[in-house]
């Protein structure tokens, strides 16, 4: 049983196993009130050019690095030299040794391209890297990510954005029995249940931006999305019964009168 | 001079520190990261790197990612 009291990697410890994008918000004060609502304890973020062309506000305006740690991520790379490079970048802006590592095979699914991000994986780990890769649910690749020195392993519930959900629970079990790092169900949560079951499941933790972002009320949804992790973690621990396929009465048929 | 900053061409003082130019463009050193020429920056080089004519700069800073 993965029984931890808080979530652990790279030298640091966190309470919330919420983990929340900072992506597609309407606009920055509701992503600020989501991100306090969700008492995530890690954000997401991405690298990408300053807008020269006028002084606009700055994300960091918006986020309290006292109270957040960041977690860049190498969105948009295809190849594993890409994504290094924005790892190197993000890493130089100095507010991070984290990367959550983006390798995506394909345009239309964002799936990872899992040969470019175990390259990447092996060579940013080398250079002190506390690696977090974004992975399918295949359990071999969970087990070659792990010998590669990847510090959790984050496999998909279903498509970035998607909102499906955990569409193959019994490979995340198997994720889970196969790899001793923490597990983060990253992409595809839609609603609460969605991250309650990652949790009732055994996951470490849940990574989400668009179940938040995207719902028509981010801070409602993030207060939600928080009470949904507890509540799984804790039935995960509590021990639920077992499924079966018939009945067994919860009341005695003792002391009935004839 | 000429150089070529986050994708367009640009005209700075000759003779320009990656200081300087950060400096001039309203930019906290401490929240971007500096690449030249496909050479990240470090930023205790900022005062020291002078940009060469035709040199390809990129300034990057942390965006709202999922």
């Amino acid at each position: 049983m993965r029984n931890q009291a808080t979530l652990k990697f790279g030298g640091k410890e966190f309470h919330s196993r919420l983990i929340v994008g900072t992506g597609k918000y309407p606009d920055s004060p509701t992503m600020q009130k989501a991100l306090e609502a969700s008492g995530a304890e890690i954000v997401t973020v991405a690298v990408r050019r300053v807008n020269l062309d006028r002084t606009q506000e700055s994300l960091l305006d918006y986020i309290d690095l006292k109270r957040y740690t960041l977690l860049p991520n190498t969105a948009g790379c295809y190849t594993a030299d890409e994504a290094i490079k924005y790892a190197r970048l993000a890493r130089e802006v100095g507010m991070s040794e984290m990367v959550k590592l983006e390798v995506i095979g394909d345009q239309r699914t964002l799936f990872p391209d899992n040969e470019e991000l175990l390259k990447a994986t092996r060579i940013l780990v080398k250079e002190g890297f506390i690696v977090l890769p974004y992975t399918n649910d295949d359990p071999i690749m969970a087990r070659k990510l792990e010998d590669a020195g990847a510090a959790a392993v984050m496999p998909l519930g279903a498509p970035i954005g998607s909102g499906l959900g955990i569409r193959n629970p019994q490979n995340i079990l198997i994720i889970l029995e196969t790899v001793r790092l923490p597990v983060i169900v990253d992409a595809g949560v839609g609603t609460a249940s969605d991250a309650a079951i990652a949790m009732e499941l055994g996951c470490d933790g849940v990574l989400m931006n668009t179940g938040i972002a995207g719902a028509k009320d981010p801070v409602m949804m993030a207060d939600a999305m928080r009470k949904a992790i507890e509540a799984g973690r804790q039935a995960y621990l509590a021990g639920r019964i077992p499924k079966k396929s018939y009945a067994t009465a919860s009341t005695t048929m003792e002391g009935m009168i004839e | 001079m000429e150089i070529r900053l986050n994708g367009k061409v640009r005209e700075v003082a000759e003779g320009i520190t990656v200081r300087r130019l950060l400096d001039d463009l309203g930019l906290h050193p401490m929240r971007v990261a500096v690449q030249r020429n496909l050479d990240i920056i470090k930023r205790d080089r900022y005062d020291e790197v002078v940009l060469q004519p035709g040199d390809t700069v990129e300034i990057l800073t942390v965006m709202a990612g999922g």
